[in-house]
């Protein structure tokens, strides 16, 4: 029995639609992650599933129930907003205990499960403070105490880390990671943020314009994405799409990449990567994918030994980054990122001798943007 | 403009002084009034017709504030005003206090509750803001008879209340719009429903517009004369008809000091709430009219 | 996406919403419905109501004889409404363009880090915490030849002074003027300097940068931004004239004569004390007109401006 089922959900404002026959099954204990550009349906998704909006057709399921129609109350589930939502008027207790109230624990009950969640986010010193004397990491930590004192069948996060500054939100995340470890929760997170998705899910769900276009685990989304849409959402600096040409023929597939100025530079595609839908793209315009840390520098020490395609290419930019250097540099008709080592030394015009980690890279149909390899 | 770096040169010296002197006398246009009029509210009649306006009295008496409040003639009675001051209190705390509380539930359903055409709706009331008072007096007076609540506090009270709503509701409505709709759907989940989240989450930080609504309305309903010379009888007129009639009835000796007097009195409380609270009194006149 | 349309909506039918649900969503209604029915029946219904009225030949007691519009056309041939009307145009028209020049004119005055501002806007303010009865009533006593300023300016020395405005039927609608300027010219101010406040001091630190002095970028830059004020001003301003009643009824009396009555003290005259009420509800109706000019392209241009927005 799944946690939370989503049934063929639709959803209408006016004339738009802004779900388009959503369905979804997460399991107990699930981290399931919603992620997409803005306006692709991912908060509507999330205010369905919590009550806050009647869905316009299909079904919610929590715990193997129908709620599609029940009020927000009914549902058992709590939600970490964007911005908080905090009871301004109330102190931390008050805002942690309150939905305890509403569902009508005894006062001595409420108190432990007060202070109980404040242990466990290390918050005790704080419960007698108001919102507005707290920091926006304190917030936000209050803010997940309200949903955890309230023990519910599903947990919603709605962005919950995108009003911290960078290095807060990185600890946040951590901490959440380690709480859903410990406590084994049924968690729906909304996020715009790849790095977010990629770090905290058990399986990500990539929206785009009220559809889910892939569900799986983050190693799945990140390295067999169905499409270029989601190829290009997930991971920072994103895929490079590389426009080809698709030549030769099962067990010699190669990619012709035309290069302004310069020899077209034809890249042969694994056989183990081969997929039977290539036969009929011969001849055809296609989209190659590489990530850049597809690409390596050259190593001398171990020339000829070395896996991958070699390649070269003239350097426009060379960005450090501390832990590696971007390098920008023209591949086909258009400029490329790699990823190479902290201790390339290049300096921009100059030529790099790089490798292609032709195995990992992903082939694109032009016309339709969908996987062909 | 803050955080403008000016020439300190001595034309631009002058400059300033020119502008304070122009605020000054900005300041004696709208004092001057006000000043003769505690002037003369405590001068004997004698020294009136002797002196001039702003000439200060020799001895200041407050036998015209005493005759005002319960002796002077307003047309057949001669009771002072001060039982008329008391019939505005009257009319004015209920009609104030239901006004500001209907408006406050209004202006939380019509944001955190919007239903289809709840704006139309919004609309729809809005307009009572704005229509000249004129086009509802005649049908409004029959409709008290009707309720036989015509010339009683009551029926003042209902006036005010059905004519208040609008703006309270304007207030309102604006200023929940800004309260950010999340704090509602974290309440929602918490199991709250809506007057409990009406009183236990939006209340409690109303407190601002609450004073802009109360003072608002305080003002409008103790300024008002239309309704009140329209719907009252002899016995339940609000000062302000009673200041009017004071000034007007024409037997004896006309009694400039005890009219100022009577005028100070039917002004006080409102200047009182501008005095302490002129921060809200000016956010409701903005917020009642600017964004309309 | 042929999947989607060939579903009918099957879901609403198969699980309803619980009671309490649909409790809860109808009390927003529940809770809006009295007002909503307050403002039909008092606002719209008694609009309709006068309406009505105008059309019949109501004296003394609400009649029902429909007279078609012949009260509209005794108002047209009435010549105290003519007056009337016409005294509407001049104080309204002076005292809107009055507040609106002395209201900016306080408010840059005020915008130049002024020591005491909050002292000064509260003296500039204060009038219109008071009942527009007190401020005629005031304003009567000042204006009064025999004991007022008049009276005080001659005793300085200027024997032929003479400031009789407030008796005089040529001039009495000025006197109208100055009490009512008094009392809103300080709000006005208010619209102007908050108006003034909102104006994003980094355009006026780039203006200032350009090399554009300050007259220059009063005019170029920071009254541009204040349409709008002066938009919703003018609305409010207008409003208060076609509307001023207590004002009239306390200072002047409409008199000498009816040298200075405005419409709603002709309408509340023959509503109430004439025994005219067809004729007077249809000046009101013509009131409630004068409004709806004003009102309509303003809430038009609003609307289309919050859109644009």
């Amino acid at each position: 029995m799944s946690a939370l089922e989503i049934r063929k959900v639709r959803k209408d404002f006016g004339s738009e639609r802004v779900l388009k026959e959503v369905s979804l099954a997460i399991d107990s204990g699930e981290f399931l992650i919603l992620v997409g550009p803005s306006g692709c349906g991912k908060s509507t998704l999330m205010n369905a599933i919590a009550g806050l909006e009647p869905v316009t057709s299909g079904e919610i399921h929590i715990a193997g129930e129908d709620v599609t129609w029940r009020t927000p109350a009914e549902r058992d589930i709590a939600m970490v907003f964007q911005s908080y939502a905090l009871y301004p008027s109330m102190t931390v207790r008050g805002n942690i205990s309150f939905g305890l109230e509403m569902r009508k624990m005894p006062k001595a009950e409420r108190e432990a499960a007060v202070e109980r969640v404040a242990d466990l986010l290390q918050m005790s010193h704080l419960l007698d403070r108001k919102p507005s004397q707290l920091s926006g990491g304190q917030r936000q930590r209050v803010a997940m105490g309200r949903a955890l004192a309230r023990e519910p069948k599903v947990y919603l996060f709605d962005e919950p880390l995108s009003n911290l500054d960078a290095k807060l939100r990185v600890d946040m995340r951590t901490e959440i990671k380690k709480l859903h470890q410990r406590l084994g929760t049924t968690i729906v997170y909304v996020t715009h943020d790849q790095i977010e998705a990629m770090t905290l899910a058990d399986r990500i769900a990539v929206m785009r314009d009220g559809h889910i276009l892939q569900l799986g685990t983050p190693d799945e989304v990140y390295n067999d994405p169905v499409d270029m849409f989601v190829a290009g959402f997930m991971g920072s600096p994103s895929m490079n799409f590389i426009a080809a040409t698709l030549e030769g023929a099962p067990g010699r597939f190669q990619l012709r990449i035309v290069t302004p100025e310069e020899d077209d530079l034809v890249l042969p595609w694994p056989r183990q990567r081969e997929t039977p839908a290539m036969t009929e793209q011969v001849g055809r315009d296609v989209v190659l994918g590489l990530r850049p840390e597809h690409f390596s520098e050259e190593d001398e020490r171990l020339a000829g030994q070395a896996e991958g395609t070699p390649l070269s290419a003239r350097v426009s930019v060379s960005e450090p980054t501390g832990a590696d250097i971007l390098l920008r540099l023209p591949l086909g008709e258009r400029e490329v990122t790699a990823r190479v080592g902290p201790t390339c030394r290049v300096a921009p015009g100059e030529r790099l001798a790089l490798r292609v980690d032709m195995a990992r890279a992903v082939l694109f149909e032009q016309a339709n943007e969908t996987r062909l390899a | 403009m803050d955080n403008v770096i000016r020439r300190r040169t001595p034309a631009a010296r002058l400059w300033r002084v020119a502008l304070y002197a122009v605020l000054v006398v900005a300041a004696l246009f709208y004092l001057l009034p006000l000043v003769v009029m505690v002037i003369t509210s405590v001068k004997p009649l004698d020294e009136i017709s002797a002196g001039s306006l702003l000439s200060l009295p020799m001895n200041p008496t407050l036998a015209p504030w005493t005759k005002a409040w319960g002796e002077a003639c307003t047309g057949m009675r001669c009771e002072g005003v001060g039982g008329y001051f008391i019939n505005s209190i009257a009319i004015v705390v209920p009609a104030v206090l239901i006004s500001t509380l209907i408006g406050a539930l209004n202006g939380y359903a019509l944001t955190k509750w919007r239903f289809k055409g709840s704006e139309l709706l919004f609309a729809l009331m809005l307009f009572g803001c704005f229509i000249p008072f004129q086009v509802v007096l005649l049908p409004m007076a029959q409709t008290l008879g009707w309720l036989g609540i015509s010339s009683s506090r009551a029926g003042l009270i209902l006036v005010h209340v059905v004519f208040g709503i609008a703006f309270t509701t304007l207030f309102f409505r604006n200023f929940y719009v800004a309260i950010p709709t999340e704090l509602v759907s974290a309440a929602k989940l918490d199991g709250a429903g809506f007057f409990r989240i009406f009183w236990r989450i939006l209340l409690p930080v109303s407190a601002p517009i609450i004073v802009v609504s109360v003072i608002w309305q305080f003002t409008q309903i103790w300024n008002d004369f239309l309704f009140g010379v329209a719907f009252s009888a002899h016995d339940t007129q609000p000062v302000t008809v009673a200041l009017n009639n004071l000034v007007n009835t024409s037997t004896g000796v006309r009694e400039y000091n005890v009219d100022m007097a009577a005028a100070m009195i039917a002004a006080l409380p409102t200047l009182l709430v501008y005095v302490l609270a002129g921060k809200y009194f000016v956010r409701g006149l903005t917020a009642g009219s600017v964004k309309g | 996406m042929s999947l989607t349309s060939s579903r009918p909506r099957v879901a609403r039918a198969a699980s309803r919403p619980s009671s309490a649900g649909r409790l809860q969503a109808w009390l927003p209604r529940l809770v809006l419905a009295p007002s909503v029915a307050i403002s039909l029946f008092f606002v719209y219904g008694f609009m309709l109501w006068t309406f009505i009225l105008s059309l019949t030949n109501s004296r003394l007691l609400p009649s029902y004889e429909f007279v078609g519009f012949g009260q509209y056309a005794r108002l047209m041939a009435n010549e105290r409404w003519w007056v009337a009307s016409t005294n509407l145009m001049i104080f309204g028209g002076l005292f809107v363009l009055i507040c609106l020049a002395l209201g900016a004119f306080l408010a840059i005055l005020l915008d130049q880090r002024i020591r005491q501002e909050g002292a000064l806007r509260t003296i500039y303010l204060y009038p219109m915490a008071l009942s527009f009865i007190v401020t005629g009533v005031v304003w009567k006593w000042l204006l009064n030849p025999g004991l007022g300023i008049q009276a005080m300016v001659r005793s300085w020395g200027f024997e032929s002074f003479t400031f009789d405005w407030l008796v005089n039927p040529d001039m009495a609608v000025y006197t109208l003027v100055i009490a009512a300027v008094w009392q809103a010219s300080g709000f006005v101010m208010a619209l102007f300097l908050a108006g003034l406040r909102g104006i994003d001091d980094s355009i006026i630190k780039a203006a200032q940068l350009d090399g554009a002095s300050l007259p220059r970028i009063y005019l170029r830059v920071v009254v541009p931004c204040l349409r709008p004020v002066v938009f919703s001003a003018v609305m409010i301003l207008a409003h208060i004239a076609i509307k001023s009643f207590d004002l009239v009824v306390a200072l002047t009396g409409g008199g000498p004569g009816y040298a200075s009555d405005l419409p709603a003290t002709f309408m509340y005259a023959h509503a109430f004390t004439r025994a005219q009420i067809g004729l007077g509800s249809a000046s009101a109706m013509l009131m409630l007109g004068g409004v709806l000019a004003i009102l309509i392209p303003y809430l038009y241009s609003e609307l289309r401006g919050r859109k644009h927005g």
